[in-house]
């Protein structure tokens, strides 16, 4: 427990990377930062993955708000249809989103 | 995935194809939407309960006496997003649903639950479970909250959509429950009266079609969400938090061992002397014989010498109730992923292994909701190394009688507690390095996803702490009245045997001192070599052992079984002892739970001799390293 905190707090990765202006930019759901709001394009993952998050409405036009990243920076909390769900970077690369026009706030 | 099929839809017949009696009922649902809590309601039955997705990983059958229809029966599943199996817990639900399942009865009704804080998702499930085209009733859950924050829903007008009957309930308050008893009363009946309503359903197994569906459904019914998430999001801006969420974990942590100690150990103490009081207050009627030496010496000491940690075994488990209960549990997973991905497991193993500090056999139940194969086994074979709450006798039994009580940090920190927790964590890193071990070993596989839903925060209740309280005492007493009492029987009669031997000359003594050469290294003694062989049962019989053996010694007799322990230990075998149960397999219910769960001999087996190996080496160096300290 107590390497956990430690990794936790000191293993952090830095993750924000720049926002680039702009509506409607298509881009991956790991990418979208804290605060902004994508629409779901499409997901590549492997079937049985991707059935499962779809059966839990990771669907395309399903609307995704970045909650907050874990202490560690991954994984982090998205925001869909009212419930938290937390998916680590590799999973969420797979998700491509339309970064949602208006919301970008950061 | 981008674009197809919208509003496809096939229309079905509302009412049911097998107009019958109704004699099976499953509770299905999405996880955590509170089925669990419904069914000990409707059944008066204590199935485990908590504030986490993935609790339930078995079906369970009870009858429906809470309401009194004892002739029906229902049918607890583990929770499910889709019928599409994913993972085992939800294989489970799955195969039970289409009467797959040997054993346990195909359903003829079935009670959907739904949160109805999270509706407008949680209605998704409703497409492919009103296509199976049974009786159904729609339990919306948790309906007082939904009212309370401010969530609004038309239940007439989401029956008419669903072309079922709709209720709003709440399990945990035990309001509308009637519904049921309506519902599965008008059901029973042959001839009710058939609606001719047609719904339309959407194309089955596409899930943007049922959710496009069910958002359609939540709009015309005017679904209105609970503003319920700010509270959830403020306290998680805290225990998620880059710096304080892991050192409120910590501080949680440390305040519980310090409980444990500072509150639990007086509250042991008082419940030991009471016993010891009971046992001399008894003794005199049983005159000075060998009934006295039986009873009293063997027997009761025994026994007592194990119960007395009841208090602080409950003080523990009221402790991880409130983490269970609150939602924390999550939390805590998503904390630890990072440290669990470094070692190849995935996140989800956390809450398993967090569950096993109560006790390894649920915990490697639990282990059925991580989906990858390779990881699930993983997590079952490093779970025996948390530190469940049968090591907590003999650990609080060897911390009392050899650790002084020295303040660290102040008074909130203590040396015994310190020890206390470094036994913990020695547990938790054996689990970690073992399971790294077996990751970049025979277990290699490719990471599998986390994916963890978070429940909100709620309150625990009085009312499901005490249940849980209740029935780990009743456990804790049952083990105390017929494993621990059967063994201390058996070692008094094997102690006295042959008759007028002293007991180093008794069939135990020899024994015991046939083994001794094997242990001595480790600084144990005979009657330590006895302990060790009782407690592959089950660990706390150690404890009793100890109290049996100690008792029927004339030299150590009338010491307490602490005094008897300083009297006869040092403290370099003292420490071995505690590490050698640190990591040592010893419980049966688990070895069976492995063999189950693995479906093979070969795992459990390999997983004894690997944590008897790792146990008697690490003794060794332990009892090594404190005697080159000492001299």
């Amino acid at each position: 427990m107590v390497a956990i905190a430690l990794l936790s707090i000191f293993g952090a990765e830095t993750d924000e990377e720049p926002v680039l202006s702009g509506a409607w930019k298509l881009s991956l759901l790991s990418e979208l930062p804290i605060g902004t709001t994508g629409v779901v394009e499409s997901l590549d993952l492997p079937g049985e993955i991707q059935h499962h998050l779809m059966h839990m409405g990771f669907v395309p036009e399903a609307r995704i708000t970045v909650v907050r990243r874990a202490p560690a920076g991954d994984p982090t909390v998205y925001s869909i249809d009212g419930f938290e769900v937390a998916l680590r970077r590799d999973t969420a690369k797979a998700i491509r989103v339309r970064e949602y026009e208006g919301t970008n706030t950061r | 995935m981008s674009s197809c099929c919208s509003t496809e839809t096939i229309e079905l017949p509302s009412e049911p194809r097998l107009p019958g009696r109704i004699r099976h009922v499953a509770l299905v649902g999405p996880p955590n939407s509170g089925k669990s809590t419904l069914f000990n309601r409707l059944t008066g039955l204590r199935q485990k309960v908590a504030n986490y997705p993935g609790v339930t990983v078995e079906q369970r059958v009870g009858r429906l006496n809470g309401i009194g229809l004892p002739d029906l029966t229902l049918i607890d599943l583990p929770g499910i997003y889709g019928l599409d199996s994913y993972s085992e817990d939800a294989r489970v639900a799955v195969n039970v649903l289409h009467g797959e399942m040997p054993g346990t009865p195909t359903p003829d009704a079935i009670l959907l639950v739904l949160d109805s804080l999270h509706l407008r998702r949680q209605l998704m499930l409703a497409a492919p479970v009103l296509a199976l085209g049974l009786p159904t009733l729609v339990l919306l859950n948790m309906s007082d909250l939904m009212d309370a924050r401010g969530g609004h829903i038309d239940t007439l007008a989401l029956a008419k959509e669903l072309g079922v009957p709709v209720a709003k309930i709440s399990a945990t308050r035990g309001a509308g429950l009637d519904s049921i008893t309506h519902f599965l009363n008008r059901k029973a009946e042959p001839d009710a009266s058939p609606s001719l309503t047609k719904i339309e359903l959407p194309v089955v197994g596409n899930a943007r079609s049922y959710r496009q569906w069910a958002h359609g459904i939540s709009t015309r019914t005017k679904y209105k969400a609970p503003v319920s998430n700010q509270a959830t999001k403020r306290i998680d801006g805290i225990l998620l938090h880059r710096i304080w969420g892991p050192l409120v974990f910590l501080a949680v942590v440390f305040a519980v061992f310090q409980v444990v100690f500072a509150i639990g150990q007086p509250l042991s103490d008082g419940f030991g002397n009471l016993l010891n009081g009971a046992g001399d207050r008894v003794a005199p009627l049983l005159g000075h014989g060998w009934l006295e030496s039986l009873a009293i010496d063997g027997v009761w000491r025994g026994v007592a010498s194990v119960l007395v940690f009841l208090p602080q075994i409950l003080l523990l488990f009221l402790f991880i109730g409130v983490l269970e209960d609150s939602g924390y549990l999550a939390r805590a997973a998503l904390i630890a992923d990072r440290v669990m991905r470094s070692i190849g497991l995935n996140g989800k193993a956390f809450i398993p292994l967090l569950s096993a500090y109560a006790c390894a056999v649920p915990a490697i139940m639990a282990t059925r909701t991580i989906e990858n194969k390779r990881d699930r086994f993983a997590t079952i074979l490093v779970a025996p190394f948390m530190t469940c709450s049968a090591r907590l006798p003999i650990y609080m039994l060897m911390i009392a009688a050899f650790i002084p009580n020295k303040p660290l940090l102040g008074d909130f920190f203590g040396l015994r507690a310190a020890i206390m927790l470094s036994l913990y964590v020695l547990g938790f890193v054996a689990a970690l390095a073992t399971a790294w071990l077996l990751k970049s070993s025979i277990l290699k596989a490719s990471s599998a996803p986390f994916i963890l839903e978070l429940p909100q925060y709620r309150l625990p209740t009085v009312r499901s702490l005490s249940l849980r309280l209740v029935d780990r005492g009743r456990v804790f007493l049952r083990q105390a009245g017929t494993v621990i009492l059967a063994v201390t029987l058996v070692l008094w009669i094997l102690s006295h045997v042959p008759f007028h031997a002293a007991l180093g000359e008794s069939v135990i003594g020899r024994l015991g001192h046939f083994i001794e050469p094997v242990i001595r290294p480790l600084g144990f003694n005979w009657k330590i070599g006895i302990g060790l062989l009782t407690s592959v049962m089950a660990r706390e019989v150690i404890v009793g052992t100890l109290g049996t053996l100690y008792g029927a010694d004339p030299a150590t007799q009338s010491l307490g079984l602490q005094a008897a322990l300083r009297h006869d230990l040092t403290l370099g075998g003292a420490m071995a002892l505690v590490v050698f149960f640190a990591f040592a397999m010893q419980c049966t219910s688990t070895i069976a739970i492995v063999r189950r769960e693995t479906n093979s001999w070969r795992w459990p087996a390999l997983q004894f001799a690997y944590m008897s190996v790792l146990a008697y080496l690490a003794a060794l160096a332990t009892n090594q390293i404190v005697l080159a300290f000492l001299h």
